[in-house]
């Protein structure tokens, strides 16, 4: 392991949580023998007053005031259960503190909120705790990244985990650093992967049980992706699951020839948890290299699919893959969204995509099976989705040297950025991007270990305008229920309130609020530079906030 | 045996050499097919320029040698249409050997005489009175200081006789890095008040437009408070100078234009 440099600074002592004040109030009253016993709850059982134990994430939605976990609850729904801010009163939404991060540049992150404390990680690798109240940092923790580890895209961070009283951050050189949350002080710091042969990591991890979970990215530099399993207390890894099966595992056969060594797969977006069902389900990304297949035949499992894993074992229960032999760089790393609902007169637990392919995918959770797919933008690569969901692929819709038009583009139908599901509306909120066909085009590409390998790339048409387009999507079926168009194509994703409201970020720097039944606009906020990342909601002293990145400085609302 | 040990040896060397010379012209080959899918969109299939400068030149100002061509190439250039690119590293070093091989040809020629074409732009030809030059002329057209860097003359005489034919093709995603200001857009209003107003967009997004009028000023609106809105598309407030200038004043204004590489 390589060894890590870092600083920590404690800038102001930690509030101590509610629960441990009145723990320790009545102490000076009473009996000796009641205080060793006291002592040595606090000294033994520090797990029973840790501050976010599972317990507290599974039941996420019964506590809105915090926002415990990358999507706000384990089911991917980026809603918040708050009404104080709503249809009504949202006009009167005001700036309330401003956080400005010292590293320049667009910060993608979503924070966590536990009891009034904001925990953000900023770029490259600094970690913040801020007063909820203020804005005020009470610690950071700084952490040196290698110059020459490289990504496709920027040196992004998408937030932390939190388990009992522990932190967890992802690093763009591939490892995962544990830290205390009171503090900021590093526990644990282990490898997941050699940054040199082109892996980063750019997730929050999803914390669950005793369990971190983690992906990778570098789907562009052909990596042999997999999602990684580690003990919270140790950092001990306790399972893999290789997204692409090495010989003789089942899968290995969709690979050509030693292709599956290189074969991509990437994990860089987090998953989703169903805790009944102690299933993980987590997207992956293409296969490697992007844009040419020649020497990659066959469907390439399990690049472009939903993994539904044992959470405890990593096995896999099913796959459904989106794009079999994807030419185009479409992942499947969007937020898998769980619900359950009534289909053809059933009722299942469903789980739900927006592919970056354009289509809209209903599944049943339990078993993988295909219950749906709807486009929810242009696209003119398939003819539609079979029986079983497989797409029926047009003629001479391949990428060549030349270049082959098609719609969606590179960038998809949406990307990376959150879509929201709400449980009072159930409708399925998603930001896509339309009008962007892209010139697909085919390479030749060696490999070399820790390089680009990417076979080609997707050229823009001159003269196109794209643009971006907040869609509100019956969840059940993908129908289309209304759309507000944005000015042009946006990288943020969005949370839905109970207040009846979707927010959303644009490329503009506005910070917006939509009616979650109408798609009105009824509030905006110029935040002065790039939305790129994901908001959230929370309370600070009973009262409702929401949050939001814009360039490197995170942005506090509440009602005036 | 010896013999047939030194013939089998000479014939192999040959055999390398020829394959080397093979590997070289399939480089070349290699180099321009990937320049046609790639550059020639832009600058012209044979270098001649268009949408983007001449590479058909021996020396090009922003790449003083390979290893500035190369990033240029790779990174494409902030403030420009010239985007980045995601070709690997030896694609990269075939562009750069075919652009540099682009130079050893003939550069496009312009007859004019840019001095002549100077006093032209300035006078019968009025300009300044919607571009200007290193701050001199209006800002209600595109800035033309550097217009010589970023534009072959073939491309500036078409631009100069249709301006329609060409209106510039911004494109959003690179909208963050590029000096065109939401393509000079011509638009048209009709405000809350009744009051009808027409410019060049300057800025636009979800929720407001912005236009600078011929005469300089510049309006700003919620576009939910607008009645009417129209963007007129392929539509260019630059009249046409194929009737205003001769054919000889055309080739002078055209050198001048070619001439003009920014403040030094």
């Amino acid at each position: 392991m390589k060894k890590v440099f870092f600083t920590t600074e404690t800038r102001r002592q930690h509030r101590v949580s509610p629960r441990k004040q009145n723990l320790c109030v009545p102490l000076r009253n009473l009996s000796v023998s009641v205080v060793k016993a006291a002592v040595f709850l606090l000294l033994f059982l520090p797990a029973v007053f840790a501050q976010a134990p599972y317990q507290r994430i599974v039941n996420a939605h019964k506590e809105p005031g915090n926002w415990l976990t990358y999507s706000g609850n384990y089911q991917g729904h980026r809603h918040s259960s708050l009404s104080q801010i709503n249809t009504t009163n949202v006009a009167r939404l005001k700036p309330l503190w401003v956080y400005q991060m010292r590293d320049p540049g667009k910060v993608e992150t979503t924070p966590l909120v536990v009891d009034g404390t904001l925990y953000i990680s900023e770029k490259p690798h600094v970690v913040t705790a801020l007063d909820g109240r203020t804005g005020r940092p009470l610690w950071t923790y700084r952490r040196t990244t290698p110059p020459n580890a490289r990504g496709c895209c920027g040196i992004p961070n998408r937030g932390l985990a939190i388990l009992d009283d522990t932190l967890y951050l992802t690093t763009f050189d591939s490892h995962l650093v544990a830290l205390d949350m009171h503090t900021g002080k590093p526990r644990w710091d282990v490898l997941v992967a050699d940054y040199k042969l082109g892996y980063t990591m750019t997730a929050a991890p999803l914390a669950l049980k005793d369990k971190i979970i983690v992906g990778v990215a570098g789907g562009e530099y052909g990596i042999r992706g997999f999602l990684d399993a580690y003990d919270a207390k140790t950092g001990k890894r306790l399972w893999r699951f290789w997204t692409v099966p090495g010989p003789g595992e089942p899968g290995n056969e969709t690979w050509e020839g030693d292709s599956w060594k290189t074969g991509g797969a990437p994990t860089w977006v987090t998953g989703s948890y169903d805790p009944a069902l102690n299933l993980i389900y987590w997207g992956t990304g293409n296969p490697a290299p992007d844009w040419n297949g020649d020497d990659r035949e066959g469907d390439n499992l399990y690049s472009d699919c939903l993994l539904a894993l044992d959470a405890d074992t990593g096995k896999r229960r099913w796959h459904f893959q989106f794009t079999p032999h994807d030419l185009y760089d479409w992942d499947a790393n969007q937020v898998p969204v769980l619900f359950d609902a009534v289909v053809n007169d059933k009722p299942r637990k469903l789980i739900a995509q927006a592919n970056r392919n354009a289509f809209y995918y209903v599944l049943d959770r339990v078993t993988g099976e295909f219950l749906s797919g709807t486009p929810y933008i242009k696209q003119t690569w398939a003819k539609g989705l079979d029986a079983k969901g497989r797409p029926i692929k047009l003629p001479n819709t391949e990428p060549t040297t030349e270049g082959t038009l098609l719609y969606p583009g590179l960038g998809g139908a949406t990307n990376w950025y959150s879509p929201t599901y709400s449980p009072q509306t159930k409708l399925f909120y998603v930001l896509a991007r339309e009008n962007h066909p892209q010139v697909f085009y085919k390479a030749n590409t060696p490999y070399h270990a820790g390089d680009l390998f990417e076979g080609g790339g997707a050229r823009d048409l001159a003269g196109v305008e794209p643009f971006g387009v907040v869609k509100a999507l019956e969840a059940t079926t993908g129908q289309q229920r209304w759309e507000f168009k944005l000015h042009a194509p946006a990288m943020a994703g969005l949370l839905s309130t109970a207040g009846g409201l979707v927010f959303g970020g644009s490329p503009e720097g506005y910070f917006y609020a939509l009616d979650a039944t109408t798609g009105k606009p009824l509030w905006q906020f110029m935040a002065g530079a790039q939305i790129v990342t994901n908001p959230v909601s929370y309370l600070v002293n009973g009262k409702q906030h929401v949050a939001i990145t814009a360039g490197p400085a995170l942005f506090v609302f509440a009602l005036d | 045996m010896k013999l047939l040990k030194g013939l089998s040896l000479l014939v192999g060397s040959a055999l390398t050499l020829f394959s080397l010379a093979l590997s070289s012209a399939n480089n070349k080959a290699q180099g321009e097919k990937l320049y046609q899918v790639h550059c020639a969109a832009c600058h012209g299939p044979n270098g001649e320029g268009g949408l983007g400068p001449t590479l058909a030149a021996p020396q090009l100002t922003r790449a003083s040698d390979d290893e500035a061509l190369f990033k240029i190439i790779k990174d494409g250039i902030a403030g420009t249409e010239m985007p980045s690119s995601r070709l690997e590293v030896e694609a990269i070093k075939e562009l750069v050997r075919w652009v540099r091989n682009l130079g050893q040809r003939p550069v496009e020629k312009i007859g004019g005489d840019a001095t002549r074409g100077g006093k032209l732009y300035f006078t019968k030809g009025d300009c300044a009175s919607c571009h200007a030059i290193n701050g001199r002329g209006s800002a209600f057209g595109p800035d033309l200081s550097d217009i010589g860097l970023r534009r072959g003359a073939t491309h500036l005489r078409a631009s100069l006789i249709e301006p329609e034919a060409d209106v510039p093709k911004s494109f959003l995603m690179f909208r963050p890095g590029t000096a065109l200001p939401e393509n000079f857009l011509q638009v048209r209003v009709v405000t809350a008040d009744g009051k009808r107003i027409k410019g060049v967009r300057i800025n636009e997004d979800t929720f407001t437009i912005h236009l600078r009028e011929l005469s300089g000023r510049v309006h700003s609106f919620f576009k939910s408070e607008l009645k009417e809105l129209h963007k007129d598309w392929g539509k260019s407030p630059m009249p046409s100078y194929r009737s205003v200038f001769t054919g000889e004043e055309m080739e002078d204004v055209v050198a001048f234009l070619v001439s003009l590489r920014g403040e030094r």
